[in-house]
């Protein structure tokens, strides 16, 4: 049972790693890849501190073998920022102010990212429940979600002034 | 926390699964979405030396509804049974009950067919499959066999599915009437502390016929017939209703956890059912 070589496409980057079977696959980008974004929360699936985008859905990390991520596309929070600076939701937690102690925040805003690609004009409610399995103890939520409000409303602001 | 170590497969097909569960026998465990079986393996309550990853599998995914019957593939997600439109027009009650399952991220991995076959009395889909009268397509190295949901759980993670069997599909007439699945949890994420599936069929202002089973509430998912058969006949009225739930309370056996006493359970169940059938009435 030894290490095995997997492929991972990580923020569009290409890597091949190897990896024992039973390695988590927050350990491997964390460690072997040394994107420590991902953070070893709870690790028992409840705190999403560890959430990525693997394929177009947020996934708790802790929670995934690398082995079974052979092949997919991840991004991380370290991919979510453009070459222009940082992402929309990034700079509205900033602005928001949006974490506290900031341990939650690079899970938060994956999750929140995946959110908006699929839902680009959130009700309030439908943040909350769409970032419920993500736990934040410092802020109580209401400026994440604030946060996350603005994001939308700059992104269809820049996409209406785009068209 | 890392697992114990193991070899890891992902084959291509059934048959390629059955033959690697064939070979390693007990010491050889598939695995879906893995969201109950890995955090088991990461506390070591549970050792899986030969795992086999069904995700390769692309025979065990997809919904179907042809003819008035719905077909899901076991490694059907949470997340894509709540956003296929045709599931929600065909079978309401699917995506009401998925969304009430655990969070996003579990749901985006998280399958149908590992949440009935697991066993684990705390999740939601073997009461619903119960209540939808569903049956469970098994396939072993002797061919396929079909079991009735309300036939499949024997206790707690023991279930009619043999060890050399691999759980392919899910199959229920799409339900007439009005449905609800209502669940009482301490938070997102947790398991019920009481939950039902209810659906009812009106015919003039009547109740036609109707189907009732709860979760969590008993070592195995429990289809209460007496509580169904307490609402037929009658307008749903309040005496009906208080009798349904006398009759579920009757074949419901909770245990103390730290989720409440048995005295609460047994409270919290009658206010959930109580409204679900509400809910399934107004819709029915």
């Amino acid at each position: 049972m030894g290490k095995q070589i997997i492929t991972l496409t990580v923020n569009g980057e290409k890597h091949e790693v190897a990896a024992e079977p039973r390695e988590l696959l927050v350990h491997t980008l964390r460690e072997t890849l040394k994107l420590t974004g991902p953070h070893v929360g709870c690790e028992t699936s409840h705190c999403g501190a560890c959430t990525v985008d693997i394929d177009g859905k947020s996934v708790k990390s802790c929670t995934m073998f690398a082995a079974q991520a052979d092949g997919a596309e991840i991004t991380t929070i370290e991919g979510i920022a453009t070459p222009d600076g940082m992402h929309v939701l990034q700079e509205m937690f900033r602005e928001h102010h949006g974490l506290q102690c900031g341990f939650c925040t690079p899970g938060m805003i994956t999750r929140a990212y995946r959110l908006l690609q699929e839902n680009p004009n959130p009700t309030e409610e439908e943040v909350r429940f769409g970032i419920a399995g993500n736990l934040c103890r410092c802020t109580g939520y209401q400026n994440i979600v604030k946060a996350i409000l603005a994001a939308a409303a700059e992104l269809n602001a820049s996409k209406e002034a785009a068209q | 926390m890392i697992p114990s170590e193991f070899e890891y497969h992902r084959p291509g097909s059934i048959a390629a699964a059955l033959a690697v569960l064939e070979e390693h026998g007990d010491d050889a465990r598939v695995m879906a979405g893995g969201h109950s079986l890995i955090p088991m393996m990461k506390l070591r309550m549970a050792d899986v030396p030969h795992l086999i990853d069904l995700q390769a599998i692309t025979e065990l995914k997809g919904i179907a509804v042809e003819g008035g019957t719905i077909t899901i593939g076991a490694m059907t997600t949470q997340h894509e049974l709540i956003t296929s439109d045709e599931l929600a027009a065909a079978a309401p009650i699917m995506r009401e009950a998925a969304l009430l399952i655990a969070d996003p991220q579990v749901r985006y991995v998280g399958t149908i067919g590992g949440n009935v076959a697991n066993g684990d009395p705390g999740n939601d889909m073997p009461g619903l499959m119960q209540c939808l009268d569903a049956t469970f397509t098994l396939q072993g190295p002797d061919g396929t066999r079909e079991v009735q949901a309300r036939d499949f759980y024997e206790a707690a993670y023991m279930t009619d599915r043999e060890d050399d069997e691999i759980l392919t599909k899910i199959s229920f007439a799409a339900p007439k009437g009005g449905q609800a699945y209502e669940k009482q949890k301490r938070k997102i994420g947790d398991y019920a502390t009481a939950a039902a599936a209810v659906i009812l069929e009106k015919v003039d202002g009547k109740v036609a016929s109707a189907s009732i089973a709860m979760t969590n509430l008993s070592d195995t998912p429990v289809f209460s017939a007496d509580a169904g058969a307490a609402l037929v006949g009658s307008d749903c009225g309040a005496d009906a209703v208080s009798d349904a739930v006398s009759a579920m309370l009757g074949d419901i056996d909770p245990t103390e956890d730290n989720r409440g006493p048995v005295e609460f359970k047994k409270h919290v169940a009658g206010v959930i059912l109580r409204r679900a059938i509400e809910r399934a009435w107004s819709r029915a």
